[in-house]
Parts: C-alpha cells; sequence; structure tokens
C-alpha cells in the first residue's frame, strides 16, 4: 500500500516548485533577522519571511564577505512562523543551498546581496526539490535563471539603497522587452534569441503568452506603501521588502501598509490612508553615491 | 453568470482562467460591493494567514460571513478550504466562515519539500459530484503545494475526493465545496464544472 501511495506522488516537479510561487502572488516576502521581527512580519500579513543575518542595509555598510546565515538562526524562525521560509545563497554555491535544502526551507535566494562565490556559473538548480528565486535585471538574464531552473524571478533593483530607481529600471526592461516579442514575427524571435543571450523555446513561449514563464516578482529598494503601488502597477506580482521593513521607524505599522498597499495597490484613497503618519521610511541612499553595486552581480 | 473571486492575494489568475474555460465570467473581489449580484464565490490559493488579516482590514469578513450564511455557493482551493472550515488546528489569526464542517490542519504535509502531484480519485456519490460527468470513473490530477490535511470530517459532510491511501481531500457541504489541492493549476475542469453546477442548482 505505502508503494502505491508513493507512487502516486511526485515531490520537486517544476508545476510544484512554481506553484508556491503563483501562491505567493499579490503578498509581501519580508526580510527578517530574529524569531521576534518574523512574528511581527507574519501577524502584519507578510506571505512569506527571508531569513538572513543582516539586511541588506547593513551588509552594505558592513562590507566584507556575506555568506549564507547560521543555520540555528534560520531554524528558529521556521519555528517561529506558519508561512513559508525562504534563505539566501551566494551565487554559484551550490553547497550553501544543499545545507539550505537540508534545513527544509520553503525557498532559496540565489541572491547578489552576498558575496558571489562563482564568477561564471549560477546554481544549477534543477536538482533541487526546493523552488528557487534568482534576481534579474534585464530579460536575458531571467530567461538564464528559468533555464538553470529557477522557479521564481525578482527584479534585483539596489538592494539595502531604500532607493526604488533600480527596481523600476529592471521591471521596465523585463517587462517592455516582452511586450515587444508579443508584436515580433517568427524570424525576430531568433534575433531576440541572440541578443538576449537566452534560450529560443523560452523566447517562443513569452511570444505565446505574453509572461514570463514564472511568476515576476519586485526587490531592491522598496522603502514605502507607494513604492510597492508603483511597481505593482507596473506589473510586478509580489515585493520582496528588505531593509524597508526593520530599518523604518515603526516596523510593525510599516509592515501592515505595505501589505495593505500591496493587496490594494491600484486604490490609491487606501494606499493613501495607510501612508498616513508612518513615521520615518528607511533612510535612503542615491545610486550615484554608492561604491558597490549589487545590481552587477550575476551573469 | 458571473462567479466573484476573492482577489486580496493567491491564484485568483487561475481560477479564472478554470471559469471563463468553462463560459463563466469573474470578477475580482476586493471590497464589500464587489459582492452584489454574484452567482457564486472562490476564495483562491494562497497564505491563508494573509488573507485572514487582509479580509478584516478590507471589512469583508462580515459582509462575506453573512452571504455565505444566506446560502452564496463558495467553493475554496488549499487556503480558501482552511478560511471555509468550521475548525482549524492550532487556528492562530485564522478567521474562519465555518461554511463546511471539517477540522483541518495547515501545511499538514509538511514544508514546500513535501508538496507534490498526484492523482486523486472522484469519490462522491450525489448527482452533483457525479455532475453528470461521463469521465467519474477516472483519476484527477491533482497538485498539493504546503497543503492543509482534512483531519476530520463531520456529519452531512460529503467527500468529494480521495488520495489513495483513503485520506479525503475534497468535500462539499450544501453549498460550499473544497479542496485541499489546487484544480486550477490543472488543465482538468471537472472540479470546477462541479462548482459551477452547484451554484446553478442553488
Amino acid at each position: 500500500m505505502d508503494e502505491f501511495t508513493n507512487e502516486q506522488r511526485t515531490t520537486g516537479t517544476f508545476t510544484v516548485k512554481r506553484g508556491l510561487a503563483e501562491m505567493l502572488r499579490g503578498g509581501v516576502i519580508m526580510d527578517v533577522v530574529d524569531a521576534e521581527q518574523a512574528r511581527i512580519a507574519e501577524e502584519a500579513g507578510a506571505v512569506a519571511v527571508m531569513a538572513l543575518e543582516r539586511v541588506p542595509a547593513d551588509i552594505r555598510r558592513d562590507g566584507g564577505v556575506a555568506r549564507m546565515s547560521d543555520p540555528a538562526m534560520i531554524e528558529g524562525i521556521k519555528a517561529a512562523v506558519t508561512i513559508p521560509v525562504m534563505a539566501k545563497a551566494r551565487i554559484g554555491h551550490f553547497a550553501e543551498a544543499q545545507v539550505l535544502a537540508a534545513l527544509d526551507v520553503d525557498f532559496i535566494d540565489e541572491s547578489e546581496v552576498l558575496t558571489p562565490a562563482d564568477e561564471a556559473h549560477h546554481i544549477d538548480k534543477w536538482p533541487f526539490e526546493i523552488p528557487f528565486v534568482c534576481g534579474a535585471t534585464n530579460l536575458g538574464e531571467a530567461l538564464r535563471r528559468i533555464s538553470e531552473g529557477a522557479a521564481m524571478i525578482r527584479s534585483k533593483g539596489e538592494a539595502g539603497t531604500g532607493n526604488i530607481v533600480e527596481a523600476v529600471r529592471h521591471l521596465r526592461s523585463i517587462l517592455g522587452d516582452i511586450r515587444k516579442i508579443t508584436v515580433a514575427d517568427q524570424a525576430e524571435l531568433f534575433v531576440w534569441a541572440k541578443e538576449l543571450r537566452a534560450p529560443v523555446t523560452l523566447i517562443q513561449e513569452i511570444a505565446e503568452t505574453g509572461r514570463l514563464p514564472v511568476p515576476l516578482f519586485c526587490a531592491g529598494g522598496i522603502a514605502t506603501p507607494a513604492d510597492a503601488s508603483l511597481v505593482m502597477q507596473l506589473g510586478a506580482e509580489a515585493v520582496f521588502v528588505g531593509s524597508g521593513i526593520f530599518k523604518s521607524s515603526n516596523p510593525a505599522q510599516m509592515a501592515r501598509a505595505v501589505v495593505e498597499a500591496t493587496a490594494h495597490f491600484e486604490d490609491a484613497g487606501l494606499v493613501a490612508k495607510v501612508s498616513t503618519g508612518l513615521g520615518d521610511a528607511m533612510p535612503g541612499q542615491e545610486i550615484g553615491t554608492l561604491g558597490v553595486h549589487l545590481a552587477d552581480r550575476g551573469w | 453568470m458571473t462567479f466573484g473571486i476573492l482577489a486580496l492575494q493567491g491564484d485568483v489568475r487561475e481560477h479564472a482562467r478554470s471559469l471563463h474555460q468553462l463560459g463563466c465570467g469573474t470578477r475580482p473581489v476586493r471590497r464589500r460591493e464587489d459582492l452584489d449580484g454574484l452567482k457564486g464565490l472562490v476564495l483562491p490559493g494562497g497564505e491563508s494567514t494573509t488573507l485572514s488579516r487582509l479580509l478584516v482590514t478590507a471589512e469583508l469578513f462580515e459582509p462575506l460571513a453573512e452571504a455565505i450564511a444566506g446560502g452564496l455557493p463558495v467553493m475554496g482551493t488549499c487556503a480558501g478550504m482552511i478560511l471555509l472550515a468550521a475548525r482549524v488546528v492550532e487556528d492562530g489569526e485564522i478567521v474562519q466562515f465555518g461554511a463546511i464542517d471539517l477540522l483541518v490542519r495547515r501545511n499538514g504535509y509538511g514544508a514546500q519539500a513535501s508538496s507534490f502531484e498526484g492523482t486523486v480519485s472522484l469519490d462522491g456519490g450525489s448527482d452533483l459530484t457525479r455532475g453528470g460527468d461521463d469521465r467519474q470513473d477516472e483519476k484527477m490530477p491533482a497538485v498539493f503545494i504546503r497543503a492543509p490535511v482534512i483531519e476530520e470530517v463531520g456529519p452531512g459532510v460529503e467527500v468529494v475526493a480521495r488520495l489513495s491511501d483513503g485520506q479525503p481531500v475534497a468535500c462539499r457541504q450544501k453549498q460550499a465545496l473544497v479542496a485541499s489541492f489546487h484544480p486550477e493549476l490543472t488543465t482538468d475542469l471537472r472540479f470546477h464544472r462541479m462548482f459551477v453546477a452547484l451554484a446553478e442548482q442553488s
């Protein structure tokens, strides 16, 4: 009977991996560094939390090599909440990803926020039963990550800056090229594949469906409810907020406000209401003043 | 015939696609006035804690509970089933409409690594769950994503589908139809067809 039952159940398929990404649409995924923050995020209505030792603003400030978080810290956050828990591995560091899979996290972020471990290769994500999300600055990068097995794409933006300008650039680039591909003729699709350095089969799929083969979320620089509304209106399907919640002056209220603004992103009256009396958003940084551009990491 | 889909968070688009393929119109439901004149309402997959919080802040919980008590046909998949169930193990912050007499456990199959695709057997004995469907005896594909487990089925609840080990995974009571899996993630339309038939009867 057991054997029969097992035969009926297949884990780790692409449908199952992408399925979790679909379930998170319209929601907010929040960076948290301990169990207390995780509980605040869950109570505010986050659809998932990203467990990491330092939010990007602190990684940026501290410098040095940023690595996967301590398993004890990830376990503590997993024990504190019932929503999905994500964790970050370095680009190309498949051993870190294996550790995160062994910890039974729900999603792995192969992230440019950590210091890359490989300057040519990303992780081959197909052998993993756990889904991966990867960052992208343009459509070619997004499709290369999908061809490596990513089940979700997020804009990179410029993490830890509280500045939305880079995320807007990345979303407009990805979604603008998708719109152009939908009106391209068959011969032009091969040129798109060549120019984007992406598999022609994925380009052909976009031409038919008008959307990326996996959900497209926004990350990198969201600091206010209006930022969330902006990127959702541009076409993002959900948002990641890194430093923006717990570097603000009133994290619990900011968390609830961003959740509501993301769900009701077209309702300006509601965004106005939740933005009122929020206190200070995280301090922001001009992109031109940055020493390190995290979005340049990834190939 | 227009169906509402609760559109606060989750896989709204997939439910809309399934219903459109059956020739039904759909409307996203985000506020009280969106409930007017609906033939039925779908509570989609998503995160049940997030949906609970947004139902309260959007002031949708009470009007929706009244509409369900008044006989509005409802269908819930995964998170939607959790919200419609009468009882939830360790319910935390989950709001409950109590539309169907089930005890459910959230994430009962485990974390994402345990999410699976499989087949379920349609098991319904009533005219509705047969739905005039000539493929009744066949298995139906089903996708379980961090799915809730149905731990107890109350009297008056009909089991509509089971896993091969006999565990109930879809149930119906009066105007409520629920599944712990996601029929909307497959191309099989039988589950949505059942719901449309149930709404037509009402």
